[in-house]
């Protein structure tokens, strides 16, 4: 075989292997992902699909039970609580108003977390704070 | 606390007028050196590449100034510089003062600017009088860059506010970022992200000036090494910080600030690779300057989501004013850098073509779309929501389970190349040649899979039993590179073996530090295996007196201590953990209560409300880390808090820290069931071994050797070649 032609198939086989490479990064992408919700979204969720709950955590309302946490996520501005339980880790920022993430689904208006799946906000060395504000 | 305010001082006031007026001064230094780089090169008038030099040292000068008088600042607890009260405290121990400045935006782009000037000032010094049709352009690129973060931090994000009257106390440093690891790891990331950019200029000025030989790959070469080590070593900090301070266990999560670190690494790797395929053979011209301006617009691009906050990520880096620029930069450098390779590819022809499948420059091309796949996977996962968000109209994110499924075969089958490529030569290996250097690492390929199934339960983790015998293979296959170098040298020279060796390897750094680091990646790959597919995991709740079983640990909860300090109140187990009977170890894993400034917390309640910190129990050996993290509940305390908010918010601090002294002896004497998490983590510890023998190599290979050596060690490779009779001489 003349070495062009090798090269042109070479090059063919090489491009397919990338897209098919490619579609299946987005095939399974568009499948394994969870969508990213606030709590005042979660009013028509579907009961079987996994969310990403954002939101901060309203102030006084966490109780521990023994190994469940129980808490209530609101929305940024603070309205639409909703309850939260969740088992497993708790990263060492979590506390009131604090910014989470928790992975879950809705199960009968609670909010209920996937093992190990909350995740705090870094109470950040970038954000900004002024003397006698808290961070 | 009661705030008294400091009496207004001019003088004071003044120092942060004169760190503004000295960025103001760098601003113009870089805008005329940039000026001076182009007219110098357009016209070829060396003169003005020369002024443009200087003004890129004067730059340096002025900065270094105003890094000095920043850090000045952080030590004399000047809170007359607003970034010192911000994230600075008269209580804050000096190491971390000092360490302070890059805790906040305004520093870490003071800092970047300041490695900038530096790196720029050393390789303008180091090539003034070489490559003079691209160094000028070099220059005006650097000095573009350098205007570009000095603009940001006039217009955008100043390091010199000040506060008129000074406050007597500042806030503190986040005590997330009290730790050794946390406190250098950013200036490594930074050093990693701001090096590349003189590959980068040195690139976009070669493609200018057409002059596109490997001369500017040669002379930035340590550069990039050093680049991708300092890039290296802030992953490896940042993963140590996350596994001994987050009190989660874990080093890698997949967040998007972790993986945009990760991205121009895996670049830049390929980078490194193929800078070789051009300096010996002339091929992947093309190739290698997309690499590399996409390594430096993925490093601008790192900082970009650490900056904005476009992501959802744990570290929120809170919305910041210097996204919108950053944008543009990238935007610039993105299709910029694309036009100039599309305008050049005339001038990009590979000298040569691959002539056989079984040569190092093949080997090397496959290792380099290996690690540009994983590099183009985690790019899709860290963007998925804003490419979700586009085509669906919400934003969906992917967790690792989904980076797993994909980076572990590509990892997997990057680990053999490890192995393979130092073993094949360039041009063309012949079979004889490929049978006698495969043999060795095949037979402990073999060996290490049959051992592997015959005493663990590695065949139900497929995965990891290739990583660990493609490991076997890459190990073997470089100790024999080193034992050939030394009996090859003995041969020759009749010099004893050891001093064979190391005279060999001296002779052949580069080639010899690069076996090293693959020796260590090898290592940590085995790490991340052994401690991600075997390891145990439990969340226990333990009163004290109870014990619970951790794989063959039994862990019992001897007692609760606690140490309040002036600083942080510090809660701690103490744990005795035993094997079979038998005394392993005692682990102290505590819980560190930071004030908080907050004051609706309450009197009492800031002690306890504020930030929290865990310090793991951690005992290391090489067969893995037996690690504990510890979480008090507190909650029994909330009723006499809240008393103590109400009755006690009058009394001075003295008496305040008495009554925080009762609460604490009051919890200790009847403390509730507290959490902890216990991980038995086989082998982990070589993650960062690995590490530090990779750095050694990377050092190895990127120590300078002397010109005269280098001459002397090229006529010398090159007698080697012929008497040995091989095609060219070695790497």
């Amino acid at each position: 075989m003349d070495p062009s032609r090798k090269r042109k198939i070479r090059l063919v086989v090489a491009l397919s292997a990338a897209v098919l490479l490619a579609a299946g990064l987005v095939y399974t992408s568009f499948s394994a992902s969870s969508e990213a919700k606030e709590p005042s979204q979660l009013v028509n969720a579907n009961p079987n699909q996994t969310y990403e709950l954002t939101g901060d955590v309203v102030p006084g309302s966490i109780h521990h039970s023994g190994d469940q946490l129980d808490f209530r996520i609101s929305d940024r501005d603070g309205s639409h609580p909703i309850p939260v339980s969740y088992t497993g880790t708790v990263p060492d920022p979590f506390r009131d108003g604090r910014e989470v993430i928790v992975t879950g689904k809705l199960q009968d208006g609670t909010f209920v977390g996937e093992r190990d799946s909350l995740i705090t906000k870094c109470p950040s060395k970038f954000t900004t704070t002024t003397p006698g504000q808290s961070s | 606390m009661p705030v008294e305010v400091h009496d207004h001082d001019p003088g004071a006031v003044e120092l942060t007028i004169l760190g503004s007026a000295l960025l103001a001064a760098a601003l113009l230094c870089a805008l005329y050196a940039a000026g001076a780089g182009v007219y110098g090169g357009h016209t070829g008038d060396r003169r003005w590449t020369a002024s443009a030099r200087r003004a890129v040292y004067a730059m340096a000068g002025l900065l270094t100034t105003a890094v000095v008088l920043l850090e000045i600042a952080f030590v004399r607890n000047d809170f007359h510089f607003a970034l010192v009260a911000d994230h600075s405290s008269t209580t804050t121990p000096t190491f971390y003062k000092l360490t302070a400045m890059w805790s906040s935006q305004e520093g870490s782009l003071l800092l970047w600017a300041w490695v900038l000037s530096l790196a720029s000032s050393g390789v303008l010094f180091i090539t003034r009088r070489r490559h003079r049709e691209i160094v000028p352009w070099a220059t005006a690129i650097l000095a573009a860059l350098g205007s570009f973060f000095i603009g940001l931090m006039i217009f955008k994000a100043q390091p010199f506010a000040h506060l008129d009257p000074a406050p007597a106390e500042g806030v503190g440093l986040t005590p997330l970022l009290r730790n050794p690891y946390m406190a250098v790891h950013p200036p490594m990331l930074y050093s990693g992200y701001v090096l590349w950019s003189i590959p980068f200029a040195f690139c976009i000025g070669a493609l200018i000036a057409r002059k596109l030989d490997a001369s500017w790959i040669r002379t930035t070469r340590n550069f990039a090494l050093v680049a991708w080590t300092f890039l290296g070593i802030g992953l490896l900090l940042g993963s140590r910080w996350s596994y001994e301070e987050l009190g989660w266990g874990g080093y890698w999560g997949w967040d998007p600030v972790e993986n945009a670190a990760l991205m121009p690494w895996l670049i830049g790797t390929a980078f490194l690779h193929s800078v070789m395929v051009q300096e010996k053979r002339g091929m992947l011209k093309v190739w290698n300057v997309s690499l590399i301006s996409a390594t430096f617009t993925l490093c601008l691009l790192g900082t970009f989501l650490v900056r904005s906050g476009v992501l959802e990520s744990i570290h929120a880096f809170g919305a910041s004013t210097v996204g919108g620029p950053l944008l543009v930069l990238i935007g610039v450098v993105a299709v910029g850098s694309t036009v100039l390779i599309v305008t050049r590819l005339e001038q990009l022809r590979p000298e040569r073509r691959i002539e056989s499948l079984a040569s190092r420059e093949s080997i090397f091309l496959v290792n380099n779309l290996l690690l540009v796949g994983l590099a183009v996977v985690i790019f899709w996962g860290t963007f998925f929501p804003l490419i979700s968000e586009f085509f669906t109209g919400e934003k969906h994110s992917l967790a690792a389970p989904w980076f797993n499924r994909y980076v572990t075969p590509i990892g997997v089958l990057l680990v053999l190349f490890t192995g393979l490529g130092p073993l094949f030569a360039w041009g063309r290996l012949s079979g004889g040649a490929a049978r006698r250097l495969l043999v060795w690492p095949g037979i402990a390929t073999a060996v290490t899979i049959a051992v592997l199934l015959a005493v663990s339960d590695a065949g139900s983790h497929l995965w990891a039993l290739f990583v660990f015998a493609f490991a076997a293979f890459t190990l073997v296959a470089l100790l024999g590179e080193f034992w050939r170098a030394g009996s090859t040298r003995h041969a020759l020279t009749g010099e004893a073996y050891p001093r064979a060796l190391a005279t060999a390897v001296g002779r052949n750094r580069r080639r010899y530090g690069g076996f090293v680091v693959h020796a260590g990646i090898a290592l940590t790959l085995i790490g991340i295996a052994a401690s991600s597919s075997f390891q145990t995991n439990r969340d226990l709740r333990l009163q004290v007196g109870q014990t619970a079983k951790v794989g063959d640990y039994d862990i019992a909860y001897r007692k609760i201590t606690a140490d309040p300090e002036n600083e942080r109140i510090s809660f701690a187990a103490q744990l005795d953990v035993t094997r079979d009977g038998k005394h392993v170890t005692t682990l102290n894993p505590a819980r560190n209560y930071y004030p908080t400034q907050d004051p609706t917390a309450g009197a009492i309640g800031r002690y306890f409300m504020g930030e929290s910190t865990s310090e793991v129990g951690l005992k290391t050996a090489a067969g893995g880390d037996l690690w504990t993290a510890f979480q008090p509940d507190l909650s029994s305390l909330n009723p006499a808090i809240i008393r103590g908010n109400r009755q006690l918010a009058d009394l001075p601090p003295q008496a305040q820290g008495f009554a925080i002294l009762a609460l604490v002896q009051h919890y200790l004497d009847d403390p509730r069931p507290a959490n902890f998490r216990v991980i038995v983590n086989p082998l982990v510890g070589w993650i960062w071994i690995g590490a530090l023998i990779a750095l050694a190599g990377a050092v190895m290979a990127a120590w300078p050797a002397l010109e005269s050596r280098r001459r002397l060690e090229a006529a010398y490779r090159a007698r080697l070649g012929k008497e040995l009779g091989t095609a060219g001489p070695p790497a």
